[in-house]
C-alpha cells in the first residue's frame, strides 16, 4: 500500500504541492488528471524521492514503512519504479546495460533479449539509452526497464504522450503486464499511479480511481472514466468547479 | 646500434633546430636527461623476458606470452631494438636501422612526413643514434591480426629517441598496436617518438596506441600520416595512466581523393598529470573525410584537448567532437577545437562540451535501483566507451578491455 498524508512539496524553495492525501491499496491502479502545471509530475517525483523535490510537510508511506526521508535509490530498491515523461539521454550507456542493471537489482533470470523482443526494441539494445529515440520508442524503453525492475509501485508519467495509435496498443499491453492486470485483484502485488493528459491510455488499462489535480491540490476523486468524460466535455475549469468542496480523504 | 643514413641536409637542419621550443607544451630541458643508454641483449623469444617486464608491457596492450593473435612483434628497450618477428607473409617488421640496410629507397621516407626541424625534440632524434620500428604491408596484403610494438623505457633519466616508419602499400590492410611503458613507477625519463605513416592508394591502417607511463615521465611524440587516394587511417589513442608531461599533436594529410582519417582519443589525467593532446587533419584532396573524437576526464590533472581540421579541396567533410568531464574538486580541461575552410562547398563542424556529470543522468540511473556510486561509475564507463567505426571486432574488444582495466584510475 502507498499512503500519502498531508503532503506538501517544494521545488527550489517554492511550494508546488499542498496537503495532498492519497492512498493506493495493493493491486489497484489510480489515475491522475490535471492541467499543465497542476503539480502532477511534481507529486510523482516526490514519491520517487528525487532530491530536488523537498517534502516540507506530511509523509509518504510504502509497504507500511515511512519512506519520507528515504533516498531515491533506496526507494527504487524497495520496489518503486517510474516511467519518465522525458528521460535524459545518457551517452555511452547502452540500452542493454540499463536493462541488465534493472534485472540485476530485481532479476529472476529473464533475459534482456526476451524483454527487448516483448517491447519491440531488439534493434535498440546497442544504442545509447534514449539517444535519437522517437516518442514511442522512449515509452517502450521505459517500460522495458520497468519490466526488468519489477516494481511493486509503478509511477507512469504520461505513458501515451508522443505515441502513435499502433504503439499505444503495445504500450497498454506492457502496462497491463507491469500492473498485473491479467491477474485477479486479490492476487496482485503491484499497484500503479498514472498521469494522463489525454486519457487515451484508459482505453487499454483499466483503473478504478481517478483524481483531478489543480494548483498543487487534489480537487476531486472518482471514477476516472466519468472524470475524463467531464473533462473532455467541459474542460478542466468546469470539472474542478463541479467537484469543489468534495475534497477526498480516501481513507 | 643505429645505422640510419641520415642525409647531411637533415643533420644540418636538426642542428639549427636543436634549441627550438615546441609550439605547444612545457619546454623540457633535455640536458636533465642522458642520451647514451646501456645496450640490451637481443631476445629471440620475448616470452622469456622477466615477468615484471612482461607485466608492464601487457599494461600497454603488448602480449608476449601468447603471440598467436599477432601478425608480428617489435620490442625496443630504451634505445635498443631487442626483438622483431613476423608471423604472416606479406608483412615486414624490423628495426628501421635494419630496414635501411635492406632497402635503399627507405631513406626517402625519413623526415618526409615529419619535418626534422619541427622543434628541439625532432632535432634530438636526428642528432642522436635513434632507432625504431619499420612496419610494412606489401601491396594487396591484408593482416588478420595486428602487429604489436612496444617502446619500453627501462633506464632512469634516459631520453628514449625513437624513429618509426610505417608503410601500407597499395591495397593493403595493416593493424598495429603500439604500447609504451616504463620499468619503474617513479623514476624520471623522457620519450621522444617520431612516427611517419604512409597509407598508399586504397590501403587501410588502424593504429592503436596505449600509453602507460609513470608520473615522472616526459613524452613528446611527433607523428604525421600521409594518406593517398581512397586510403583509410584510423587512429585510436588511450592514455589512462599518470604521466608528468605529455604533448603531441598528430597530424594527417589527406593528399588523395576520398582519403579518410579518423582519430579517437581517450585521455584521463590524475593529479600531477599535464597533457596537451590534439589531432590535426588537412583535407587537401577532393572528397577527403575526417572525424576527430576526443574524450577527456580529469581527476585533478590538466588537459588541453586540441583539434584542427582544415579544408583545402572541394567536397571535403570533417567533424570534430571534444567532450570533457571534470571529476573531483580540482583539474582543468581546456578544449580548443579549430576549423579552417579555404573554399566554397566544404563541410566542417565541431562540438565541444566540458563539465561535470549531469545530476539528471545520475538520478535517472538511481531511479532504477543503482546506488549513486554505481550510477556515476556506469556513466563514466559509458563516457569512455568510444565505438570506433571500422575497427576490427578483435581490436575493438582489446581496446575495451584496456579501458576497463584502467577504469580504477578514474573511479
Amino acid at each position: 500500500m502507498l499512503k500519502i498524508k498531508d503532503l506538501s512539496v517544494a521545488v527550489e524553495g517554492k511550494e508546488i504541492i499542498h496537503d495532498v492525501n492519497l492512498t493506493i491499496q495493493t493491486g489497484e491502479t489510480h489515475v491522475l488528471f490535471g492541467p499543465n502545471g497542476a503539480g502532477k509530475s511534481t507529486l510523482l517525483m516526490a514519491i520517487m524521492g528525487f532530491p530536488k523535490y523537498k517534502v516540507t510537510k506530511g509523509s509518504i508511506s510504502f509497504k507500511g514503512r515511512d519512506i519520507t526521508g528515504l533516498a531515491l535509490d533506496e526507494r527504487a530498491r524497495m520496489g518503486i519504479g517510474m516511467s519518465f515523461q522525458r528521460p535524459p539521454v545518457v551517452r555511452g550507456v547502452k540500452t542493454r546495460d540499463m536493462v541488465a542493471a534493472c534485472l540485476k537489482a530485481h532479476g529472476d533470470g529473464e533475459t534482456v533479449e526476451k524483454l527487448a523482443e516483448r517491447t519491440d526494441l531488439k534493434d535498440f539494445l546497442e544504442r545509447d539509452i534514449n539517444y535519437g529515440f522517437s516518442g514511442g520508442e522512449i515509452k517502450r524503453s521505459e517500460l522495458m526497464q520497468l519490466l526488468a525492475q519489477k516494481p511493486e509501485l509503478t509511477l507512469l508519467d504520461e505513458p501515451e504522450s508522443g505515441v502513435d495509435l499502433v504503439n499505444i496498443v503495445l504500450i497498454g499491453e506492457l502496462m497491463n503486464d507491469l500492473l498485473e492486470k491479467n491477474c485477479p485483484i486479490q492476487y496482485r502485488k503491484c499497484m500503479g499511479l498514472i498521469i494522463t493528459h489525454t486519457g487515451h491510455i484508459l482505453d487499454y488499462v483499466n483503473a478504478r480511481t481517478g483524481y483531478v489535480m489543480c494548483d498543487g491540490t487534489i480537487g476531486c476523486v472518482g471514477d476516472p472514466h466519468e472524470m475524463l468524460a467531464t473533462i473532455r466535455e467541459r474542460g478542466y475549469d468546469e470539472c474542478i468547479k463541479c467537484y469543489l468542496g468534495r475534497i477526498p480523504t480516501n481513507e | 646500434m643505429s645505422k640510419i643514413k641520415a642525409s647531411k641536409n637533415s643533420k644540418d637542419k636538426a642542428k639549427a633546430a636543436a634549441g627550438k621550443a615546441a609550439a605547444y607544451g612545457e619546454d623540457i630541458d633535455l640536458n636533465k636527461y642522458v642520451s647514451a643508454g646501456e645496450e640490451h641483449p637481443y631476445q629471440a623469444d620475448p616470452s622469456q623476458l622477466p615477468a615484471r617486464t612482461k607485466k608492464q608491457m601487457l599494461s600497454a596492450g603488448v602480449m608476449l606470452d601468447d603471440a598467436s593473435q599477432r601478425s608480428g612483434t617489435y620490442l625496443q628497450m630504451d634505445n635498443t631494438p631487442i626483438h622483431s618477428s613476423v608471423r604472416q607473409d606479406g608483412v615486414e617488421v624490423m628495426a628501421v636501422s635494419q630496414a635501411l640496410e635492406k632497402y635503399d629507397w627507405l631513406a626517402d621516407y625519413l623526415w618526409k612526413a615529419v619535418a626534422v626541424d619541427s622543434d628541439k625534440y625532432t632535432a634530438n632524434v636526428e642528432l642522436n643514434q635513434s632507432d625504431g620500428y619499420f612496419i610494412r604491408a606489401l601491396p594487396g596484403q591484408k593482416t588478420v591480426f595486428p602487429v604489436q610494438a612496444c617502446l619500453y623505457l627501462a633506464q632512469a633519466k634516459l631520453v628514449q629517441n625513437v624513429h618509426n616508419i610505417i608503410i601500407a602499400e597499395e591495397g593493403s590492410e595493416l593493424h598495429i598496436i603500439t604500447g609504451c611503458a616504463t620499468a619503474t613507477k617513479d623514476e624520471p625519463g623522457m620519450h621522444i617518438g617520431i612516427s611517419e605513416f604512409y597509407v598508399k592508394r586504397g590501403a587501410k591502417v588502424t593504429f592503436t596506441m596505449i600509453h602507460s607511463w609513470n608520473p615522472e615521465t616526459a613524452v613528446r611524440p611527433r607523428t604525421t600520416t600521409i594518406i593517398e587516394e581512397g586510403g583509410l587511417f584510423l587512429s585510436n589513442y588511450l592514455l589512462m595512466k599518470p604521466v608528468h608531461s605529455l604533448q603531441m599533436y598528430p597530424t594527417s594529410r589527406c593528399i588523395g581523393e576520398n582519403a579518410t582519417v579518423r582519430y579517437n582519443s581517450i585521455l584521463v589525467a590524475g593529479k600531477g598529470t599535464n597533457i596537451d593532446v590534439g589531432s590535426r587533419v588537412f583535407l587537401n584532396a577532393k572528397g577527403a573525410r575526417t572525424e576527430i573524437i576526443s574524450r577527456a576526464i580529469t581527476v585533478g590533472g590538466n588537459i588541453t584537448a586540441r583539434g584542427y581540421i582544415e579544408g583545402n579541396a572541394p567536397d571535403v567533410k570533417g567533424h570534430l567532437e571534444c567532450r570533457g568531464l571534470i571529476l573531483g574538486e580540482k583539474g582543468t580541461i581546456y578544449a580548443i577545437p579549430e576549423l579552417k575552410g579555404n573554399l566554397v562547398g566544404i563541410d566542417l563542424s565541431h562540438e565541444a562540451a566540458v563539465g561535470k556529470i549531469a545530476e539528471e543522468e545520475v538520478e535517472y540511473l538511481m531511479a532504477r535501483g543503482l546506488t549513486k556510486d554505481e550510477a556515476t561509475a556506469t556513466i563514466v564507463r559509458g563516457f569512455l566507451r568510444v565505438d570506433i567505426e571500422g575497427l576490427p571486432p578483435m581490436l575493438s574488444a582489446e581496446l575495451k578491455r584496456a579501458v576497463e582495466a584502467s577504469e580504477k584510475e578514474v573511479m
